[in-house]
């Protein structure tokens, strides 16, 4: 199992607070209620007692309170993600503020990058410079992000990160071919959304026939059912219940943007996305009592200049602190989001950007922490060269926050500044060697060097990575999936 | 194996270990309790193994750690475990040593007037106590006269001495001690280090310039090679 990092949460709210933002949630569930462009959805609150009214296309639905309360308190507490390899399986215990990373987001762009020689005019110095090329995403490049990602620390689970845009995928082929990319790439555990709903049991038969029969699930769903602010999506809340009735782990997740599709205020924000999860989690477990869903809490601010999201921004970091507060409060464990800017370059800027919320996720104690590695400009480009930079800045993260052993260390400690006092050379050096083997220390920066050198080095690594072995899907089992499914021969 | 072969083997093994005795812990914490290399020099000692087969065997396993740190397994917390493992072995060795006439080389470190910085300087002589040298270690803040008059007092039997300087206001008392020699009249060769010392600043004084402790270690055996 996937321990990831157990922290002792930074809270935003207390008790008094939490409750106040419950019961606003609750009441906009009543008024104004929610928009279902789901017939389905709106079928199900009709028959469990809720206000539904028939317009144009839509329904309106006011959610009762007990409804709620009720329908919440049945999803489970934990939900186990199984993987390929059981070492990387993970257990999400909402009591446990334990935070795990992984990475999200189906990029459009990926952001090639090469490095060229130029020569200073005016001094005549020759140099290396990394240059960078943008272009659209393929079948291939989520291959190779699975690969870099299965050898790096910090990654604890895989969202496909790549919008597969190559000629010969269509909309009937596109899903099977993204889960098996990632599965075959990798022995973590696999999240993604559905491109084609229709497809649902050729991934979970799919995946089935990958797993061997292990008990828990190596694949799980997003379903993104809430379209800011309060409307369901028809097609991605039918998503959300035929998962739920195949007993799919599912992720409810809502992308409330404070200042356009939501209240920049703080409470607003998280309220409303409250409301907007809680509507998700109610469906779910009126489809089915007690199926396993993660609080999907995704808000961001948007920037005042062009309304685009802003995720460095410093409220979207408060937003994320209410979400994960909030699941907490209800039990249910969080799917979070940490690591994401507007820079378009890999590099400092972007780091920057980033480190603000690796850090502020990991102390929320969030359970399952998505788009974490990798992106850039925002969610639309994905770089190789800074997901191998955000793996290690996020295990910095962990590393400020992992669990003390005063009293040990300081049995330890006590006894080593006693010998030390007593040595010509009073270094502690020697005592430091068993931390650093155990892992416990980073021995230096492994990139160290100018913006540009550091990006050389991290490419060399990525090249690395890429040639690294990875325990691929068994011969026989290809074969059956071959057989079966519409999977391109090329990443067989 | 014969007992005296797995002696050399087992000294070989704690000095690449860092281990000086049985009290240390190794690189990842275990072994307390099992000998280190005090105990077993000694006990190869007295199993009549000769000492300049135990020091052939100190200088492969510093050898091996050498390997090991240019490759990146090791780090200078290592290299410094298996220094002070091989000054701790070589101070048993020691009286044998005497008694065939071996002296160790004698090299004189300190951290020049005016500075207390001493990190680079205790690095230095534990690298160089490792590489078999007895080092005269007078600490920090010493004045030039001072240094003069242990070197004096040595007679003669001084390879060569260390300054390092953290401050580019002390570095300058380096040329102070470079000027006194010379107005006595020793020709010692002078190492010196530290952030703020250059190789134009060393050639100024009429001193060596070594970029940190390993060049350090490494010029000091180039001078008991010129004799």
């Amino acid at each position: 199992m996937r321990e990831g990092v157990l922290v002792k949460p930074y809270e935003r709210l207390d008790t008094e607070e939490i409750q106040k933002i419950h019961e606003a949630s609750l009441s906009i569930l009543i008024d104004p209620g929610i928009i279902s462009y789901n017939g389905e959805a709106a079928e199900i609150f009709g028959d469990n007692g809720a206000e539904v009214s028939s317009h144009n296309g839509y329904w309106r639905v006011s959610i009762p309170e007990e409804l709620v309360k009720e329908s919440v308190k049945l999803a489970p507490s934990v939900v186990k993600l199984g993987a390929r390899n059981a070492k990387n399986d993970l257990v999400l215990d909402s009591k446990e503020p334990r935070v795990r990373f992984g990475t999200g987001s189906e990029t459009n762009v990926i952001l090639d990058m090469g490095v060229e020689d130029f020569v200073s005019k005016e001094s005549g110095i020759e140099r290396q410079f990394p240059v960078f090329r943008r272009r659209r995403g393929t079948v291939n490049d989520l291959c190779q992000s699975a690969r870099v990602c299965e050898q790096l620390e910090n990654v604890d689970f895989f969202i496909r990160n790549v919008n597969i845009q190559d000629d010969d995928i269509t909309d009937d082929n596109k899903d099977v071919n993204k889960f098996y990319a990632s599965l075959n790439n990798m022995t973590k555990h696999v999240m993604g959304g559905l491109t084609n709903l229709g497809k649902l049991d050729d991934v979970i038969r799919m995946a089935e026939l990958i797993s061997g029969g292990r008990k828990e699930p190596i694949i799980s769903f997003i379903a993104c059912v809430t379209k800011s602010p309060l409307q369901f999506v028809r097609d991605s809340t039918q998503s959300l219940i035929e998962m739920v009735r195949r007993n799919y782990p599912v992720v409810i997740s809502a992308s409330p943007q404070g200042g356009s599709t939501a209240p920049v205020q703080e409470a607003g924000t998280v309220a409303q996305q409250n409301a907007e999860i809680l509507a998700g989690v109610t469906l779910s477990q009126l489809v089915r009592a007690k199926a396993p869903v993660l609080y999907g809490s995704n808000p961001l601010r948007v920037r005042m200049d062009t309304l685009d999201n802003m995720y460095g921004a410093p409220e979207t970091n408060q937003y994320y602190i209410g979400g994960v507060q909030m699941a907490k409060f209800y039990g249910i464990p969080c799917y979070s989001a940490a690591g994401i800017g507007d820079c378009k370059y890999p590099g400092i800027e972007a780091t920057a950007e980033k480190m603000l919320s690796h850090l502020f996720s990991t102390l929320t104690g969030a359970q399952y922490v998505h788009y974490a590695f990798g992106l850039l400009e925002g969610t639309n480009t994905l770089s190789l060269e800074q997901l191998i930079l955000d793996d290690l800045h996020v295990g910095l993260c962990k590393s400020i926050l992992r669990e003390q052993r005063i009293e040990e260390e300081l049995r330890e400690s006590l006894k080593e500044i006693r010998e030390v006092m007593s040595t010509s050379h009073k270094m502690f050096t020697r005592y430091a060697r068993k931390y650093m083997r155990s892992g416990k220390l980073i021995p230096f920066y492994p990139f160290e060097g100018d913006g540009n050198e550091t990006l050389i080095k991290v490419r060399e690594r990525k090249e690395e990575l890429l040639s690294a072995p990875v325990d691929e899907i068994p011969e026989d089992v290809k074969r059956e999936i071959f057989h079966e499914f519409d999977v391109l021969e090329r990443i067989k | 194996m014969k007992i005296s072969e797995e002696i050399l083997t087992k000294i070989k093994e704690n000095v690449v270990k860092g281990r000086r005795n049985k009290e240390d812990e190794d690189l990842e914490g275990g072994s307390v309790g099992e000998p280190g290399v005090e105990e077993l020099v000694d006990g190869a000692l007295k199993g009549e193994i000769g000492p300049k087969k135990i020091i052939e065997c100190i200088n492969d396993a510093m050898v091996v750690v050498g390997k090991k740190f240019e490759t990146g397994e090791y780090f200078v917390p290592d290299m410094l475990a298996s220094a002070e493992a091989v000054s701790v072995g070589m101070e048993v060795l020691e009286p044998e040593l005497l008694k065939v006439g071996q002296k160790k080389e004698k090299f004189v470190v300190a951290t020049v007037e005016g500075d207390i910085h001493d990190i680079g300087k205790n690095i230095f002589a534990m690298m160089l106590k490792g590489a078999g040298f007895a080092v005269i270690d007078m600490g920090t803040d010493v004045s030039a006269e001072k240094i003069v008059k242990t070197v004096k007092a040595e007679d003669g039997e001084i390879v060569g001495i260390g300054l390092s300087a953290l401050l580019t206001t002390t570095m300058e008392n380096m040329g102070v001690v470079t000027e006194k020699l010379r107005e006595e009249g020793m020709s010692k060769s002078v190492l010196v280090g530290g952030a703020a010392v250059s190789k134009e600043f060393a050639d100024k004084i009429g001193a060596i310039y070594c970029a940190d402790a390993f060049e350090g270690v490494d010029k000091a055996k180039e001078l008991i090679k010129r004799g």
